[in-house]
């Protein structure tokens, strides 16, 4: 037989492809722009950096506590920026708000924001107004406020893994048991990197141990989180592509910047800025490359299927 | 069906009280097509859906591709180096050795090479789950279930998230750009609710789309893929037509006469949600760890 030249015209077999006929995705990829990764770190710097406000207030140590507040309300006005820029008209943000949905993750997380950015505004004003514990600022009301924020910004940064998790894509769904403590883990090395590149260095210790403790779950829960997706078959994402070099760019950063802060971060500022920026480099890079694998993990039909189909042989057994 | 406890939202058709119409869908018997794409059609033209071109793919005569936005219906083409009777006599052995003698002379790659060559066409469309996903993650009731048990999104009220998109375990539902919303098969909810059938079952020319009240379809396809299996074509199988699949069944279930994924459907398509207490479960477990991180973090300070 001569070569085949398929340019010709001649139409290919169905069988010499992968999983699905002419190896065509199952599913669809997402439709979601890059605000959304975006949007991850913001409210998970947001939501953790408003509990870390409140716990530094509550020590007494306001000059760090000032600077998380800053942090957690210009994430709290930055988020819904990033989803309404998404949706491309503002009105439509407000349709989030028609109804409250348990099966939705994005409405439970719509309403989680829009009461956390009720909450942190004001927060954030009582403690540059007056120092916690004194009568002063906004008084009561903005006591109250600043503990709805705090307790409002934790779910916020967990939300976004139940959203992403509760999908058809493979590499997102398989992840559901460990993807909200990713989120977190990202979370708290966010706002403890934010806090340590903002407070004075003696000032920082709180922040630093944030970092690090958010930064040691990063890297141990990526790292979990890969294995178990590769033993159910579905991990390939991780380890090509773009998901792939974003995911060990951000174990890199994310490791070289805890380093900085563990070993020198204490005695040098130059250190812990460096460090804070790793990190926080770091927590940017695992949010896109969790996005990026999503989009991969969709276009691979193989990924749809072998699953199902191993379910399927297993229940037939 | 989720272990522990249901979510309450599948409320249908208690809702609706007495205005709770029979459970209307279709059953696409697959080997009734004819690839006429009659229904592609009929579609488009009954539903003002915009062209959807993609050119031309070289993958048989299926250049639309998949569902989406634009495609509400999709005659899939799949062709297959397999016998075409059901008793595997392929046929045709000059016709093949004369096609293998041009592959030869001109390069052209062709399969008539004596092992035979099927042509499967099957109409996808929405398959309207007992169970959807679509609906359960849309934040703002755009995707409802109608008083026929169907799914339908409501353009004045989507807000293109785009959160049904990657939920869907079947790819159906797609943003059209650059307006944003997501659109999908209606099962002509107007027509419906003039008692008329939808335009795509009213085109088909084989009846290979068949309409109307979901039980009664169901007794028909399994009488359908009795008779077929009898015949000797013992792959033919149906398709979402089990009420106790990951969806709970299919409103519009197909016969088909090769696994699914050879349509380029997934074998055993589950609810996203079916798994959601659990995820809450963690997430709330995940939410309550950072509390505690924090508090450690700071509280635990030595002085």
């Amino acid at each position: 037989m001569s070569a085949v030249r398929p340019e010709l015209g001649a139409t290919r077999p169905a069988s010499a492809h992968g999983a699905s006929a002419y190896g065509r995705p199952v599913i669809k990829q997402p439709t979601w722009t890059p605000e959304i990764p975006m949007y991850f770190y913001a409210g998970g710097l947001a939501g953790a950096s408003a509990a870390f406000a409140l716990a530094s207030s509550l020590r007494g140590e306001d000059a760090v506590a000032r600077r998380a507040w800053a942090t957690a309300a210009a994430g709290a006005a930055v988020s819904p920026a990033l989803l309404i820029s998404d949706l491309g008209q503002p009105k439509r943000f407000l349709h989030m708000l028609r109804m409250f949905k348990i099966t939705s993750p994005m409405s439970v997380g719509s309403w989680i924001l829009a009461g956390f950015g009720t909450a942190t505004m004001p927060a954030a004003a009582h403690a540059f107004m007056g120092a916690y514990p004194r009568r002063a600022g906004l008084g009561p009301a903005g006591v109250i406020a600043q503990r709805a924020s705090a307790a409002l910004g934790l779910p916020l940064a967990a939300y976004t893994a139940a959203l992403i998790a509760n999908t058809s894509i493979p590499v997102w769904h398989h992840a559901r048991r460990e993807l909200p403590f990713l989120f977190v883990a990202g979370a708290a090395a966010s706002a403890g990197a934010a806090a340590t590149m903002l407070a004075p260095t003696e000032e920082a210790g709180g922040a630093r141990r944030l970092a690090l403790a958010g930064a040691a779950g990063e890297l141990a829960l990526t790292q979990y989180m890969e294995h178990r997706l590769d033993q159910q078959r579905v991990g390939e994402p991780y380890h090509e592509g773009p998901a792939g070099i974003l995911a060990r760019a951000a174990k890199a950063m994310t490791a070289a910047g805890a380093a900085s802060l563990a070993l020198r971060g204490r005695r040098s500022r130059r250190w812990a800025v460096a460090g804070g920026g790793l990190v926080t480099a770091g927590a940017l890079a695992e949010r896109w490359a969790i996005f990026r694998a999503g989009f991969q993990s969709a276009a691979r039909a193989q990924d749809t299927v072998a699953p199902q189909r191993a379910r399927l042989v297993e229940r037939a057994r | 069906m989720a272990a522990g406890f249901d979510l309450g939202t599948r409320v249908w058709p208690g809702s609706y009280g007495e205005d709770a119409r029979p459970r209307m869908g279709f059953f696409t018997d697959t080997s009734l097509c004819i690839g006429c794409k009659a229904c592609e059609v009929a579609c488009k033209e009954w539903n003002q859906i915009p062209a959807s071109p993609h050119g031309f793919t070289g993958e048989s005569y299926d250049n639309t591709i998949d569902l989406g936005a634009d495609t509400w219906r999709h005659v899939a083409f799949v062709e297959q180096r397999k016998p075409l009777g059901p008793h595997g006599d392929g046929g045709g052995l000059a016709q093949a050795a004369a096609l293998g003698g041009l592959a030869d002379e001109v390069g052209l790659q062709t399969y008539q090479d004596g092992e035979g060559m099927r042509w499967l066409m099957a109409s996808d469309v929405c398959k309207h789950c007992t169970h959807a996903a679509c609906l359960e993650v849309c934040p703002t009731g755009a995707l409802f279930r109608t008083e026929f048990g169907t799914v339908v999104v409501q353009e004045d009220v989507c807000n293109g998230c785009g959160y049904c998109v990657p939920a869907c375990p079947f790819g159906v539902l797609d943003q059209r750009k650059p307006d944003g919303r997501v659109w999908k098969c209606t099962l002509c909810y107007d027509r419906l609710k003039d008692d008329k059938e939808p335009a795509c079952a009213q085109a088909c020319p084989t009846n290979s789309i068949q309409f109307g009240e979901l039980g009664d379809l169901r007794d028909r396809a399994e009488q359908r893929v009795a008779q077929l299996q009898d015949a000797g074509l013992a792959q033919a199988r149906l398709y979402g037509a089990d009420p106790d699949d990951g969806v709970g069944g299919f409103g519009a279930f197909f016969l088909l006469l090769d696994e699914p994924e050879t349509y380029h459907l997934p074998p055993d398509p589950v609810d996203t949600t079916r798994d959601l207490p659990g995820l809450w479960a963690a997430t709330g477990a995940a939410a309550v760890a950072l509390g505690v991180a924090v508090a450690g973090a700071v509280l635990g300070r030595r002085r």
